[in-house]
Formats: C-alpha cells, sequence, structure tokens
C-alpha cells in the first residue's frame, strides 16, 4: 500500500517544483482580490468569443459559488504543491506530476468559472483526463492502472452524458450562455425537456461525485499519490459534481424528481459510505469513504430549497474541504515518515511528531464536530437544515445522525489513535517530524477551521452569504453562523451525536467484523465493474467474430446488403415506385443492343473459361460503346471502344500467368445471386424513377451558348473537359498518372515470393 | 509473336497511330476528339508495338520513360492553367491568341486550352504505357 | 428507350454484384469493369438520350443547330471512362501481385493482415 513516497529530500525540486506553487499563489491571491467585490453581491463576467456560428463562447463568471470554489482550490493547489515538492523530493517523474497537478487545477479552475456549457463541459473533461493520469501516477503497478482506467470509464460514460444534457439543455433554451439559462428558471423546469436534461446532467454529476451507485471508483482512486487523493478528492475533482449541482440549482431545483432524486441519493450515500468508512484499517481509504459521506451530504442539502439547508451547503463546503485536505496530508506526512498508513499498527506517534500530531487533532476536532470548530457549526446548520425539510425531516435526520456519529468515530481512528495509543507493534521506520513544506498545509488548513470556528463572520460575509445569494438570488435567506444559538433541537442532537459517536469509536475494533459480513453480503460493485468490463470484452469478440470474420465476400456481401436496404427502402418507404414505362419507340436496333450487352454480362457472370469471360466482357464493352454512337455521343463512344481494347489487352497479358478460375470446383452461390438480383432490379426502378422527373438543362444550355462565342470551340464535350471544367478535368488526370503510378512501384519495387 | 510480318508492320502502324492520335487532338476542340481520345489513340500504337516487338523495343523507340511523359503531362496541364493567374484571371481560365485574325476569320488560334488538352494527352498516354509496359515485362 | 435502358444497366449491375462476390478475385475484377459500366450509363442516361445529333456547333453558327445531344453527361462519362480505366489497371496489378505473393487467387485464402482465430473455412 505503500505509494510513491521517497525517502527524505527536504530541499524539494527546484525552480520545477516551485514554480507551480507560484501560479498557485497568485491565482488565490487575485482570487482573493476579487472577494471584496463579491461579497458586496457583484459578479464579474469575462467574455472572448470562440465559436461565434453556434453561439459558443469563452466565457467566465465569477460569482459567490464560483468564488468559493475558485478560492478552496487555488488554495489548496498551493498548499498541496508545495507539499508534494517534498513528498516527492527527488523523484525522478516529479516534473511530470508538477505538470499533471497544475493542468488539473488550471482545468478545474476553467470548470468553476465557466460561464457557457459547452466551456464547461471542455473543462469538466480536461479534469478527468488529468485526473486520470494522476491517479495513473503510479502506472508501473497494476492496481493503479485498474484504478486510473475506472475512475475514467465512470467519470467519462458520465460525461458523455452530461454532454448531451448540456446540448439538450442549450437547444432548448435558445443559449448556451448558463446565466442566460438559470435566468429563466420558470421557463426551463416548465419545459418538455427537463426531465431528460435533469437525467443526462445529474448522471454526470452523480458520477463524477461518486454517488451512489457510482461510488465504487474513489475509493480505488487512492492508488494516486497522497497530495494527490488531498486535492481531488477533498477539495476539487469530486466536487465538481456538486459543483454543478450547486450550479443548476437555480434553474432546476425545486421539483418533486429533483427534491427526491438528490435527496435520497444523497443521504443513501452518506450513510453507506461511513459505514465502509467505520471498516476501513488503511487510514486513506477510511478518508475517502467518509469523503463519500461528505458528497453524499452535499448532495441531499442541494436537493433543498430552504435557507438552512443551502447555509449548511455553504458552511458544510467550506469545513469539509478544509479538514479534509488536512487530513489526507497528515496521513500523507505519516505515510511518509513511517512507511505504513495501517491503522492497526500506527500509535505513539505524537511524541515523535508532535506538530503533525497537533494539526491531525485541530482538524479531527473540526471533523467530528466540536465546538468552538467551524465543523461544529457546520453540523449545527446541517441539523437545523434537515429539519427543514419539507416532507420526513426525521427520518433523512436520523440517516444524517448515524452518518456523523459515525464520521465522528472515523476522526478518532485517523487523527487521535495513530498519536496517541500505545499499540506495540513495531513500525517500519522510526517516526520522526515531517519538513515544513509538509507541515504548512496541514497546519495552516486545520488553523483556519479553528479560526473560522471562532470568528465565523469572517467566513459569513466572504463565501457563506454570497454563495447563498448565487444559489438563492438573495441574500437574506442566509441563516447567521454562530456557535452558541441557544438550547434547540440541532444541539440535542449534536449531543446525541458526539455520545454516539464516542460508543462506536470505543467499540470500533469489535464492531469491524460484523461491519464486514454485512458488506459482504451487499452487492460489490467493484467486482461488478470487473464483470461488467469481462462481459464487454467477450461481447466485443463476439460481435467482432460476426461482423469481421476475415472473409472479404462477407464483407462485401454486407456492403451490398447495405446498398440494396438504402435503395429499396428508400423507394418503399417513399413510394416512389415508376409507372410502367413507355416503351413504343424502341426499335429493333435497340433491342439487338440491349440483348448483347445483357447476354455478354450475363455470360461474364456464368462461364468458368476465362478465354470466354474476357471475350464476354469485350463483348459488353463494344455494345456499351454501341449505345453511345447510337445516341450522339461520338466523344465518349471512340474513347470507350479504345479503353475496352486496352482492358482486353491487360487481362490477356495477365492471364498468361494466372490459374483457371474455377480450381476449387464450380460455385453456385444462390444467395448472392438473389442479392445481386435485387439490387440489380432496384437500380432499374430508381432509375426509371429518376427519369420521370423532369430535367434541369440550364447548365447544358449554357455550355450549348458560351461554347463558341465565348470558348471558341466548336466540339462542346471537349470545351467543357478542357475549359469550363478544366480544373476537375486536371484532378482526373492527376487521379490517372497517381493509379499509374501505383500500378508501377506494385509491379516494380516488391520483389514476389515464388512459392506460393 | 515471331512473325516478321507483323513486326515490320506493326512499326508501320504505331507511327501512324501516334500521327493519327495528334490529329485527333488538335480538331479534338472543334470536332470529335482531343486529349483523352488522342492520348488513348497514340497508346494503342506503342501497346500493339510492344505487343509485336517486345517491350525493350517500344521503350527504345519512345526514348523518354514512360511515367515521365505522364508527370511532364500533369505539369503541362497545371502550368496552361496557373497561366491564366498572370492575367488576374481565375486559374483555369483559357487565355487566347489568334494570330492573323481577321473579322471574318478568328486565323491560327493559339491558346493556353490546347496546350492543357496536350499535358491531358501526354498524362493518358504515358500512364497506360507505364501500366501495360510494367506488365508486360513483370508477367 | 431510356426504360431498355434502365433494364440494361439492371442486368448490369446485377452480374457485377454477383461477381464481385465471388470466392475468386479475378472475378471481382470482371465485376468491376461491369459495374464502371453500368455507372457510365446510369450517368448518360439520366442526361436522356437524342438520336443523330451529336453535341457539336456547325461552322458559321454560333450554337447548336436544333436539339442535340446533352453535352454535360457526356463530358463526365468521358473522364468517368478513362478514370475507370486506371482503376481496373491497379485492381489488376493488385490482384496480380497478391497472387504471385500469395500463391491463391480466392479471396478465402488471403489471410494475412487478418489471420484465422479458428481454424474454419
Amino acid at each position: 500500500m505503500n505509494d510513491t513516497a521517497t525517502a527524505m529530500h527536504p530541499t524539494g525540486n527546484g525552480l520545477v517544483g516551485l514554480i507551480p506553487v507560484g501560479i498557485a499563489l497568485l491565482l488565490f491571491g487575485w482570487f482573493l482580490s476579487l472577494a471584496p467585490a463579491v461579497a458586496d453581491g457583484q459578479s464579474l463576467r469575462l467574455v472572448w468569443d470562440w465559436v461565434p456560428s453556434l453561439g459558443i463562447a469563452m466565457s467566465f463568471l465569477v460569482d459567490g459559488l464560483s468564488l468559493t470554489f475558485a478560492l478552496l482550490i487555488s488554495g489548496i493547489g498551493a498548499l498541496v504543491l508545495l507539499y508534494s515538492n517534498t513528498y516527492l523530493a527527488g523523484h525522478p517523474q516529479f516534473a511530470r506530476f508538477a505538470l499533471f497537478l497544475t493542468s488539473f487545477m488550471l482545468a478545474m479552475l476553467g470548470l468553476v468559472l465557466a460561464d457557457n456549457l459547452i466551456g464547461l463541459f471542455v473543462f469538466w473533461e480536461l479534469t478527468t483526463i488529468t485526473s486520470y493520469l494522476l491517479i495513473g501516477f503510479g502506472h508501473d503497478t497494476t492496481k493503479g492502472r485498474r484504478s486510473a482506467l475506472q475512475a475514467l470509464f465512470v467519470t467519462g460514460a458520465g460525461a458523455l452524458a452530461l454532454l448531451a444534457g448540456f446540448i439538450l439543455l442549450g437547444f432548448s433554451m435558445g443559449s448556451f450562455e448558463l446565466s442566460e439559462i438559470l435566468a429563466q428558471a420558470d421557463v426551463l423546469k416548465a419545459h418538455e425537456m427537463y426531465l431528460p436534461i435533469l437525467i443526462l446532467i445529474l448522471a454526470g454529476t452523480f458520477t463524477k461525485s461518486a454517488q451512489f451507485p457510482f461510488h465504487f471508483w474513489l475509493p480505488n482512486a487512492m492508488a494516486a499519490p497522497t497530495p494527490v487523493s488531498a486535492f481531488l478528492h477533498s477539495a476539487t475533482m469530486v466536487k465538481a459534481g456538486v459543483y454543478l449541482m450547486a450550479r443548476m440549482h437555480p434553474g432546476m431545483s425545486g421539483t418533486d424528481v429533483w427534491f427526491w432524486t438528490l435527496t435520497i441519493a444523497g443521504a443513501f450515500t452518506a450513510v453507506f459510505a461511513s459505514i465502509l468508512a467505520l471498516r476501513q484499517t488503511d487510514l486513506k481509504q477510511a478518508l475517502a469513504y467518509t469523503t463519500l459521506m461528505a458528497l453524499g451530504t452535499l448532495t441531499l442539502f442541494l436537493g433543498q430549497t430552504s435557507g438552512y439547508a443551502m447555509t449548511a451547503f455553504a458552511t458544510f463546503l467550506v469545513v469539509h474541504s478544509l479538514y479534509k485536505a488536512a487530513l489526507f496530508l497528515v496521513v500523507g506526512c505519516i505515510d511518509h515518515s513511517t512507511g505504513t498508513r495501517e491503522a492497526d499498527v500506527l500509535g505513539g506517534l505524537g511524541r515523535a511528531m508532535p506538530v503533525t500530531a497537533f494539526a491531525a487533532g485541530l482538524a479531527a476536532l473540526s471533523m467530528a464536530g466540536f465546538p468552538p470548530f467551524l465543523g461544529f457549526i457546520g453540523k449545527e446548520l446541517k441539523y437545523a437544515g434537515i429539519l427543514a425539510i419539507g416532507s420526513e425531516p426525521f427520518l433523512f435526520a436520523a440517516a444524517l445522525l448515524t452518518a456523523n456519529a459515525l464520521m465522528f468515530a472515523v476522526a478518532g481512528i485517523v487523527a487521535l489513535r495513530p498519536f496517541w495509543q500505545r499499540t506495540g507493534v513495531a513500525l517500519p521506520r522510526k517516526p520522526h517530524e515531517a519538513p515544513w513544506p509538509m507541515l504548512a498545509g496541514p497546519v495552516i488548513l486545520a488553523v483556519l477551521g479553528a479560526l473560522f470556528g471562532v470568528y465565523p463572520d469572517l467566513l459569513q460575509v466572504a463565501l457563506v452569504d454570497p454563495t447563498v445569494k448565487s444559489l438563492l438570488g438573495s441574500i437574506e435567506d442566509a441563516k447567521e453562523l454562530k456557535l452558541w444559538a441557544g438550547v434547540n433541537m440541532p444541539l440535542f442532537m449534536s449531543i446525541v451525536t458526539v455520545a454516539l459517536g464516542a460508543v462506536l469509536y470505543l467499540g470500533h475494533k469489535r464492531l469491524r467484523p460484523a461491519l464486514g459480513r454485512l458488506v459482504d453480503a451487499a452487492p460489490q460493485f467493484d467486482n461488478g465493474w470487473d464483470k461488467f468490463l469481462l462481459a464487454l470484452k467477450s461481447f466485443a469478440a463476439w460481435q467482432t467474430q460476426i461482423i469481421q470474420p476475415g472473409i472479404l465476400r462477407r464483407y462485401i456481401f454486407a456492403t451490398f446488403a447495405t446498398v440494396l436496404v438504402a435503395l429499396g427502402g428508400t423507394m418503399i418507404a417513399r413510394q416512389a415506385m415508376p409507372t410502367w414505362p413507355d416503351l413504343t419507340d424502341v426499335t429493333f436496333q435497340n433491342i439487338a443492343l440491349v440483348v448483347l450487352i445483357s447476354a455478354g454480362a450475363i455470360l461474364t457472370a456464368l462461364t468458368s473459361s476465362r478465354i470466354a469471360a474476357m471475350a464476354a466482357l469485350g463483348v459488353v464493352g463494344i455494345g456499351v460503346a454501341m449505345i453511345f454512337i447510337v445516341f450522339s455521343a461520338p466523344d465518349v463512344a471512340i474513347t470507350q471502344l479504345l479503353v475496352e481494347t486496352l482492358i482486353v489487352v491487360l487481362v490477356a497479358v495477365a492471364l498468361l500467368r494466372l490459374p483457371v478460375l474455377d480450381e476449387n470446383g464450380r460455385d453456385h452461390r444462390p444467395l448472392d445471386a438473389i442479392l445481386a438480383g435485387a439490387i440489380g432490379l432496384s437500380v432499374t426502378l430508381v432509375l426509371l424513377a429518376v427519369l420521370e422527373t423532369p430535367l434541369d438543362l440550364r447548365l447544358t444550355e449554357y455550355f450549348e451558348v458560351t461554347s463558341w462565342p465565348e470558348a471558341f470551340g466548336r466540339n462542346i464535350v471537349n470545351v467543357i473537359l478542357v475549359d469550363f471544367r478544366a480544373l476537375d478535368t486536371f484532378g482526373e488526370i492527376a487521379v490517372v498518372v497517381i493509379a499509374a503510378l501505383s500500378a508501377y512501384a506494385l509491379l516494380r519495387t516488391t520483389h514476389p515470393r515464388k512459392d506460393p | 509473336m515471331n512473325s516478321i510480318i507483323l513486326r515490320v508492320g506493326t512499326r508501320y502502324l504505331c507511327g501512324l497511330l501516334v500521327l493519327f492520335s495528334l490529329y485527333m487532338l488538335i480538331r479534338g476542340h472543334n470536332e470529335p476528339g482531343g486529349g483523352f481520345i488522342g492520348g488513348l489513340i497514340g497508346s494503342t500504337g506503342f501497346v500493339l508495338f510492344a505487343l509485336a516487338c517486345g517491350t525493350a523495343d517500344a521503350r527504345n523507340a519512345l526514348k523518354i520513360m514512360p511515367q515521365n511523359i505522364a508527370m511532364g503531362g500533369l505539369g503541362i496541364a497545371l502550368l496552361a492553367g496557373i497561366f491564366a493567374a498572370f492575367f488576374g484571371d481565375a486559374l483555369f481560365t483559357g487565355q487566347w491568341l489568334f494570330i492573323n485574325e481577321t473579322p471574318d476569320d478568328k486565323g491560327i488560334p493559339i491558346s493556353t486550352v490546347l496546350f492543357f488538352d496536350i499535358g491531358v494527352y501526354l498524362v493518358v498516354f504515358g500512364s497506360i504505357l507505364s501500366i501495360v509496359f510494367a506488365m508486360e515485362e513483370e508477367i | 428507350m431510356e426504360a431498355l435502358i434502365a433494364i440494361t444497366i439492371g442486368v448490369l449491375v446485377a452480374t457485377s454484384v454477383y461477381l464481385m462476390l465471388a470466392r475468386n478475385v479475378l472475378r471481382f475484377i470482371f465485376g468491376l469493369v461491369l459495374i464502371s459500366n453500368a455507372a457510365n450509363l446510369i450517368i448518360f442516361a439520366s442526361g436522356r438520350l437524342t438520336v443523330g445529333a451529336p453535341p457539336l456547333i456547325p461552322v458559321g453558327a454560333d450554337g447548336p443547330v436544333g436539339d442535340v445531344a446533352n453535352a454535360l453527361p457526356q463530358a463526365l462519362v468521358l473522364t468517368a471512362i478513362v478514370i475507370g480505366f486506371g482503376l481496373f489497371a491497379f485492381a489488376l496489378v493488385l490482384m496480380f501481385r497478391a497472387y504471385s505473393t500469395l500463391g491463391t487467387l480466392y479471396s478465402d485464402d488471403m489471410r494475412i493482415a487478418e489471420p484465422r482465430t479458428e481454424d474454419k473455412t
């Protein structure tokens, strides 16, 4: 389980490591400078035209919601980049890693700031691809490759649905600009395409944010180096789905479908994930499952429309990002220092790693929801928000309480036990304190959690209120963030949570086997994924066997069968059957010609003598040439005769060295004959139908009138070839040259293998 | 193919066919004929030559490699097309020069269209001969 | 008369499809020649047929006298014939080269690019 942590090199990677940190810090500073204006209720819009013909522009919008996300992304990004500079110091592929992580951060920023559906989608896919590269950073292990592919497939499939949803949305609403679409929420909700759009968009967000039943890829994605997990799976990528749901909230929320889908999926994911979290012994896995729980909770709140729920959403979003990133980084420090992440092995690290322990403690207290930490305020708001749900509030409140209690226990497992409990088991390495660049992240994030808890107004004004304004349209609905809200139902629920959580923490070792049995009894999505891939593979093999057997004749047969369906099907569907043609002007000469050609063609098809086939082919060619002569095309007739002669010469030359036609006995192919007959019949019918339609002669008349006065030629056909349509003719003679040179090269440059 | 009469006869026939092909090429603008037909007739002459006397003799008689003739023809056609650009016309617009022009008679016309047709002639001629010669030699 | 040509074209197309589906690639090439002829006839016939009036302008006139045949399809067919010949020659050479390399004219046995996964024919 030990990932790519390298030995101690406090020096870092030089400029390659520091430039990304600088980029992230600059961006963070810029976003911070926008915060006062946004807090005042303003929003900033930047637009560049991209594909104006399709109404697609690169437009960006900075409002409360996107700014909150942008600050979290760039801020945590800077700390994580600084952290990984030391964590992966001296790693041979560090430059790649830094590039991926920085690209990911920029893509994520683009995603949350984009105001155009297509632009948003492009950034969405960029995050998918960069996260694939990051999860697969340890690509030399089977597990790393599998996890990366799994994440790519699940989120990529969701993204396809999302694109379809976006296109539907754009065309339904007549605009691809998000702000324009969201401004007419009533039209959208009443639109007949509302449900398909909703389903498609939620398919994208649920896969990205790992909601049940698409949750399985997230714990596997922990194969990535720990800083990646801290960044992607706490603050950013998995929250992209949450962000999009929040972004669409003003336009799509409030309907029954929205409410029930998000509420049930969110609540179920939260409880389900927190039970699984308690079962994990690997610290990182435990954190991964609590992330799922947090995503479920956020989704649950986005299902609502009350002010409490929205305030809870905004607050918990920030709280979770702070403590979860801090804890992931702490786990990274532990791993880096001791060489293991197993909860049952770790213990007594507090003395050797006091600063890490301090940061872990602060973050865990916030996670567990103790006052005076921000986590406490977040938890109180969550309870207030859940009680404001219109239907079944107590059911959902009970679900949330269970999840919170389990999270309390996990906080203890991750942040308390490794530092303060004696295990008596020997560690792989002697523990030591992490260097400062790796401590900066966890400490700053954890301290911020405590700071905002003591001074909630700071967060309220800067981030929570503007976010709520983005979601609900007005700032009035935002509830106040405070540590002491009096004796009320949420407080009571908090006390129950702490009590229950403490019991779960103390008994978690005994609970584990029981939980294991419970989970094993449930369907295994991860195994299901493998089975699905296997089934997909065997399906692909099966259909390749059918469609591409490698036998040329079958391909040709399929091609002609398609032609038949297209021709005949169109004739029947359009009811364009021709009437019985007028045959009064037919002369004996004409009939003789037609019989000659048909007999030649049929003989060519049926004979097994090469000489007979060649002669019959010549008869057909000369018959066609005679048609050209009879119907006033002297130039064409001469060409046809000459070409026919050359064809016979070439075939004759080739036949000198080729075997007889039917070496393996004559072949009778009744099925082919039926298909051939049907195609011939439909071509005749189509041509008869075409001949019934009037002919547009304007072009011919133009050529006739201008051929002599303007082009000085009396042979109109030749004038068309060398003057009117000279460019076409040039293309055609170029094709002739290419064909000749290719044939020549084929004959000359390869040496035949004499033995067959 | 060892008949002396055939071999001698084909030599003359080949010469006649090439001459005839040039005639068809030149008159092509006003009567049936033109580059395509001329090229086909001319190449038929040399194909006969090659069948009767062998490709080595035919290549000797032709002097230039047929692929080069084809590429040269393509080049002439292209130049004839580009020529129009010097007069500010769109590419492949015919440019005409009439020698000894009188109000009743156009005189002797020289045009890029004629050169284009010569290019077509050479392309068809060279392409067919390069395939036929190569096939006869390899098979 | 166009109707009769349409029937002829039907016969040509049917025989060429039958030939192109054959196991022996030499038959495929015969089918290729026939289908080129059919295609040329289709273009020619859709421009309507005129007897005994080639699209030529008599000396002294500024345009064709009376109803002459449609010149446009003729021009298209003329180049199509020459290009069809180029295609035919290339296909023939390709087939010949395949035969001298693989030792067979049967497309079922030409399995270099897509070898059999199981041994069945």
